[in-house]
């Protein structure tokens, strides 16, 4: 609508309307697995409040939900139960990689500790820091946002190589 | 070092407090295992916050019951166990960390284990014992006799080789993209 009460009209691609609902409606599943959870938790919590973004509603059920986020260290004997929640989710699907620990075994280069979660799972954005402030973790969001809205996440861009076959 | 010196520790002055106590119960522990008892490093003498008796691997069940139930000693709670690799022959150290609540004292015992011999489990004294054991099991690969459930209790149960043993290699990662498969047994 117009401001004089005519009728107006917006034209896009249906893709890209697509893309605008999923990035301003995402559901993180939280995978907090040590201190980088508490990290998390103050970037969900009012101060930080990463409701602004339409993230907003956590759910605890990779069915539910489009982000996982992977705060913390990941074992050994977690990579396989972190492999199946990943697997779980239904697509579109994106990955943040939260702090050192979870983007490269961070200072734990020993023989329980994964190297990284991308040795498993494609991952979409990783955020620095040990652990990192809600300042980064923000940015991170706004940066999947914009992957998003491009269609260049992982799991948007498996679609699409499947949409072409 | 002066290893007469007495070291601050996290106990504080423990052997001021707990010094008579501890001379009253090797002493004991010598009158009646002389023969089992291999070693006594007191804390005057060597740089240790605790005393630590080492003893003979096969007759450690004897001694711990004797501590826990002797008046005296009343070493109630096993605080833990666990293990080191000294690289030499015998190759692991078993230690048993003792507390007594009636006396607030505590006591070390420890045990030399050659590899691939076995050690008497401890799971008839305390029951918690249990998973100290198989935590020993896991890490260094050394198995206890009688132990009621010896198996992996913190790496995957497909792995290969003990991680806290010296020449374990420190990235020797084994990475498994499936779940371990429980067994239906253990289910019901």
């Amino acid at each position: 609508m117009g401001k004089d009460g005519s009728v107006g009209y917006v034209t896009t691609r249906l893709d890209d309307f697509i893309n605008w609902g999923r990035k301003n409606s995402i559901w993180p599943l939280p995978f907090g697995t040590s201190c980088c959870g508490i990290e998390m938790m103050a970037s969900l919590a009012a101060d930080y409040d990463m409701s602004r973004f339409g993230a907003e509603v956590i759910r605890f059920s990779p069915r539910q939900s489009d982000l996982l986020i992977v705060a913390g260290i990941i074992n050994l004997k977690m990579a396989p139960v972190l492999k199946t929640v990943y697997d779980q989710m239904s697509d579109p699907k994106y990955v943040m990689s939260f702090g050192a620990c979870a983007s490269s075994g961070g200072i734990f280069n020993v023989y329980s500790v994964l190297q990284g979660i991308d040795t498993m799972i494609p991952v979409d954005v990783y955020i620095p820091g040990c652990p990192p402030a809600p300042e980064g973790v923000i940015h991170g969001l706004m940066r999947l946002q914009e992957l998003i809205a491009q269609g260049q996440t992982h799991s948007q861009r498996r679609l699409a190589q499947l949409k072409q076959l | 070092m002066d290893i007469r010196h007495p070291i601050p520790g996290n106990g504080g002055d423990w052997f001021i407090k707990f010094g008579d106590a501890w001379k009253n119960q090797v002493a004991e522990l010598q009158k009646n295992f002389g023969n089992i008892i291999e070693e006594v490093r007191m804390p005057q003498e060597y740089p240790t916050d605790v005393p630590i008796v080492y003893v003979q691997r096969d007759k450690i069940l004897e001694v711990l019951k004797f501590v826990k139930e002797s008046d005296g000693f009343q070493y109630g709670f096993l605080a833990d166990i666990t293990a080191t690799d000294e690289l030499v022959n015998p190759r692991f150290e078993v230690v048993y960390q003792l507390f007594s609540h009636a006396l607030l004292c505590r006591l070390r015992l420890k045990i030399r284990v050659p590899e691939g011999e076995s050690v008497p489990s401890a799971t008839s004294i305390w029951e918690g014992a249990n998973w100290a054991e198989r935590e020993i099991f896991d890490m260094f690969g050394v198995s206890f006799s009688g132990h009621p459930d010896l198996r992996r209790i913190l790496m995957d149960e497909r792995w290969v080789g003990h991680p806290l043993r010296k020449d374990y290699p420190i990235r020797g990662y084994q990475i498994f993209t499936d779940s371990q498969v429980v067994d239906p047994e253990r289910l019901k």
